[in-house]
């Protein structure tokens, strides 16, 4: 048997793929359910000549990362719900300084300590909310530990492309799963490279003037360009500003470089969707339920059919819209109050007819549970 | 084949996860099964009882929780009394005779397996308790190979320990046999 | 090189108050840079927020303006990643011991190689003088209108404590000490920790009528001493001045390559 094929958690799935996709630095604090991630990396960093630390607390790890990826390394951090929440000030600087970076938030129950060992959905807002001002975040899921893998990769190359941090929202049904993961070989997974500037030493070199196509090549701290690197609006030297104008300029393109790129950022999965009456809209853990339930009733003649989202922001609104445009209905299942489902809501022409399948009690939502809503929406009561 | 649900379950120290782990990783990697593995965490997994879910399979597994197993394994008094409730009508009940004393009928076939007793004798060492009663269990079903466990074991295991699981493995075979 | 070549020129005029000491630190920590003849290119300068911590601005090198009170978190990252570059991390002292506390001790605890100097001017500079960890005790801030009732750090004690391996204390009336210590400071290999009194007349001085910025320095030439002095057995509430720790420790990052031979992760 190949040595490629892994059984594996979702967690352990996640730190194969980030060192497939060339991660070399790794930051983090403990916190279920999302530790395994910090234990593997602390493994297999130092194998392959790579660091880990463990520092203080999240705030730490998020600007230690933020540090080393400015030395020219692929970096990440992973934590749960009160670590993403500390994070939240040094992900906007990451988002401000144009930081290439990946978060990995294994969600748990919330608010505040919560349900530690259960599962939740809760933080979708927060991953794009979650700090303050105005900016756009890419965020990423997945449903199975295959896919975990290579939405890391894709996490890893959005990050690089973009410049920005990307986090990886998975959950803890997902991060303690074990199944199987099949390693790729080297090459078979397209990786983006950390674009360096092609100016020569002692030419001015403009780190925030972003080519004609948004992208924005960088250079190493430590090479042969010094420049300034700060949280404050700043002009092409990375020098602090409050010229209207430039801090316009800038917020623009902070904003735009990701939403006018959702197509290329957009990554999901459909199944049985061509005739589908009733769409089932879900995401991350609680899609593989909601598969079941869509199997099942296929097999009975029911027209059932599911779009799973991987990346939940920037929201994919046209891709929703498009695919429930046919639907009498659309149940959003999910493990929390209803976050994807305004989206979903606002996405599609009847928002009237988008119903909330959920759970918010730490318990994974089964087949049974997703079965039971289904009924009353489809009013053949309880 | 036949979807199988398992759960197994017992005490902290007994070693229930790795067994599952080591079960469902051999269906997987040396039997070109589907498997899902997963266990319950949290204030319920420190010392107390401990739980892990396992399904196998032909066919793509997507819920990767079990609500009814047809193949549960008990090995404390408290895990008995939790689960064997839950266990799927015509499944199978397995228990051990030192830990177990099984006090109410459910509608599975009941193993009372003597593995504790059998390990202590034969080996000395309670800690291959969870690979005897792999054994056992992969007699009785036939989910996978011994050839395909003792492959796990050995990439899982230091190599010091392996004889010894490898002698408790083929116990359990045995005392599965016994009991079919 | 001369001193001049380590600044960006374009960036200024600088922001700070006329008679701020940040700006002392500022000259000569480059006169200490100058004598250790480093490459430009080899150095990085990490701040936080706040007056102290704009000084990263207005160098010429690697530079690297973050958060309030993360700046060691984010210099750990670029020494882990690039242990052959030199970090310089400028603090304030709200900066460094107040929001940054936290990460000042376990930077010290693992002894990782950099060099935090605190300018400490006892108040929040940038907010607008309301009272910090340093502040001490009757101090006035915007913050502590009748009077401060906060105890102080010690910051000597509290680098000492929490593992600093080269703790250093100077002020910005003693320059030519200043840039001899952060000259030390930069050479030793380890958590360094530099402690320079520097004032703010725009909100301590006033809030506390100290007087001018001169009068504020001159203050500095009353109240200090040299550590050990005849002066400071006679009067100890005078503060000691110079190098009160520089020892060898094994150094972070060091340590991290025997992890790597370890693992088996070696080139
Ligand atoms: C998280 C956060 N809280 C508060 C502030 C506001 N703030 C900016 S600088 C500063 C204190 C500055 O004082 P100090 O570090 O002593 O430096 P100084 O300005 O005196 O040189 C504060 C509270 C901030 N920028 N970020
Ligand atoms: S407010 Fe104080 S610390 Fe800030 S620049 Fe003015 S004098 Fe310096």
């Amino acid at each position: 048997m190949s040595e490629n094929i892994k059984f594996i958690q979702g967690n352990e799935a996640c730190v194969e793929a980030a060192l497939y996709g060339g991660l070399d630095f790794y930051a983090g604090y403990p916190i279920t359910p999302s530790t395994e991630i910090a234990e593997h990396m602390a493994v297999r960093l130092p194998q392959i000549g790579g660091k880990f630390i463990q520092m203080e607390d999240e705030i730490a790890s998020i600007a230690a990362i933020i540090g080393a990826s400015l030395t020219g390394h692929k970096v990440m951090t992973a934590t749960s719900g009160p670590g993403f929440s500390l994070m939240q000030e040094g992900l906007g600087y990451a988002v401000m300084a144009e930081i290439p970076c990946v978060i990995v938030n294994v969600q748990r129950g919330g608010p505040s300590t919560g349900l530690p060992t259960n599962v939740g959905q809760g933080d979708v807002m927060q991953a794009q909310w979650g700090s303050h001002g105005d900016y756009s975040i890419v965020a990423i899921t997945a449903s199975n530990n295959q896919d975990v893998f290579n939405m890391t990769v894709h996490a890893f190359n959005i990050a690089e492309t973009y410049r920005t941090p990307v986090i990886l929202l998975f959950d803890e049904v997902i991060g303690h799963m074990r199944e199987r993961v099949d390693i790729p070989e080297k090459g078979e997974i397209n990786l983006v490279e950390r674009l360096k500037t092609q100016i020569k030493t002692g030419v001015d070199f403009h780190p925030y003037l972003p080519r004609e196509d948004g992208r924005l090549p960088m250079s190493d701290f430590g090479g042969v360009h010094r420049y300034n690197v700060t949280g404050l609006a700043h002009d092409m030297w990375g020098f602090p500003t409050n010229d209207p104008q430039i801090v316009h300029g800038l917020l623009r393109h902070l904003v735009d470089k990701i939403n006018n790129n959702v197509q290329e950022i957009t990554r999901y999965k459909e199944y049985c969707m061509d005739d589908a009456e009733l769409v089932l809209v879900s995401y991350g853990s609680t899609a593989r339920s909601a598969l079941h339930v869509v199997n099942n009733r296929r097999k009975r003649g029911e027209r059932l059919g599911l779009l799973e989202l991987q990346t939940l922001w920037p929201f994919p609104y046209s891709l929703v819209k498009e695919k429930c445009a046919k639907a009498s209905y659309i149940g959003v299942v999910e493990l929390n109050m209803g976050q994807v489902v305004q989206l979903v809501r606002n996405a599609v022409d009847k928002p009237e007819r988008v119903f909330l399948i959920n759970r918010i009690d730490g318990v994974f939502i089964s087949p049974t549970d997703i079965r039971n809503t289904l009924r009353v929406i489809q009013g053949k009561g309880m | 084949m036949e979807r199988s649900r398992l759960v197994f379950s017992g005490s902290g120290g007994q070693g229930v996860i790795t067994a599952a782990i080591i079960l469902a990783e051999a269906a997987v990697v040396y039997e070109n099964l589907i498997a899902v593995q997963s266990q319950s965490y949290g204030p319920e997994a420190r010392g107390g009882a401990t739980r892990s879910d396992i399904i196998i399979s032909d066919t793509e597994i997507n819920f990767p929780k079990v609500t009814q197993p047809n193949i549960l394994v008990c090995l404390t008094q408290e895990s008995y009394t939790k689960y064997s409730p839950i266990v799927r009508p015509g499944g199978m009940l397995i228990t051990d005779t030192r830990y177990v004393k099984t006090y109410k009928r459910v509608a599975a076939r009941q193993k009372e397996l003597p593995i504790y007793y059998s390990v202590m004798e034969k080996i000395g060492k309670p800690i291959v308790l969870n690979i005897c009663t792999l054994g056992a269990v992969i007699a009785l079903t036939g989910l996978v190979s011994p050839e395909s466990i003792m492959k796990v074991i050995e990439k899982r295991m230091p190599p010091n320990f392996l004889n010894m699981n490898r002698d408790a493995l083929y116990l359990g075979l045995n005392i599965g046999e016994d009991a079919k | 090189m001369a001193v001049r070549d380590y600044i960006r020129d374009r960036f200024f005029p600088h922001m700070w108050c006329p008679g701020c000491g940040h700006g002392i630190v500022l000259n000569n920590m480059l006169r200490a840079i100058e004598t250790l003849e480093l490459s430009k290119n080899d150095i990085v300068m990490v701040s936080g927020i706040g007056c102290s911590s704009r000084i990263s601005g207005y160098v010429d090198f690697h530079t690297l303006h973050t958060i309030h009170g993360r700046a060691l978190a984010f210099a750990t990252g670029v020494k882990m990643s690039r242990p052959e570059l030199t970090l310089i991390v400028p603090m304030g002292d709200g900066d460094a011991l107040a929001i940054g506390g936290n990460h000042f001790i376990h930077a010290a605890r693992r002894n990782i190689d950099m060099t935090a100097i605190i300018m400490n001017n006892r108040i929040y500079g940038m907010t607008g003088g309301q009272y910090s960890p340093l502040s001490g005790y009757g101090a006035r801030a915007s913050t502590a209108p009748y009077m401060n009732i906060d105890q102080d750090f010690d910051v000597v004690q509290l680098s000492k404590a929490a593992g600093a391996t080269f703790v250093a204390r100077s002020t910005t009336y003693h320059v030519q000490q200043m840039t001899d210590i952060i000259r030390q400071a930069i050479s030793h290999k380890g958590f360094s920790v530099v402690e320079i009194l520097s004032q703010c007349p725009t909100y301590f001085g006033r809030q506390n009528k100290l007087g001018t910025a001169v009068d504020m320095m001159t203050r500095y030439k009353d109240t200090t001493t040299p550590i050990g002095s005849k002066a400071k057995k006679q009067n100890p509430d005078l503060i000691e001045r110079g190098i009160f720790v520089q020892k060898e420790m094994p150094e972070y990052c060091t340590e991290y390559e025997k992890v790597i031979e370890r693992a088996g992760g070696g080139a």
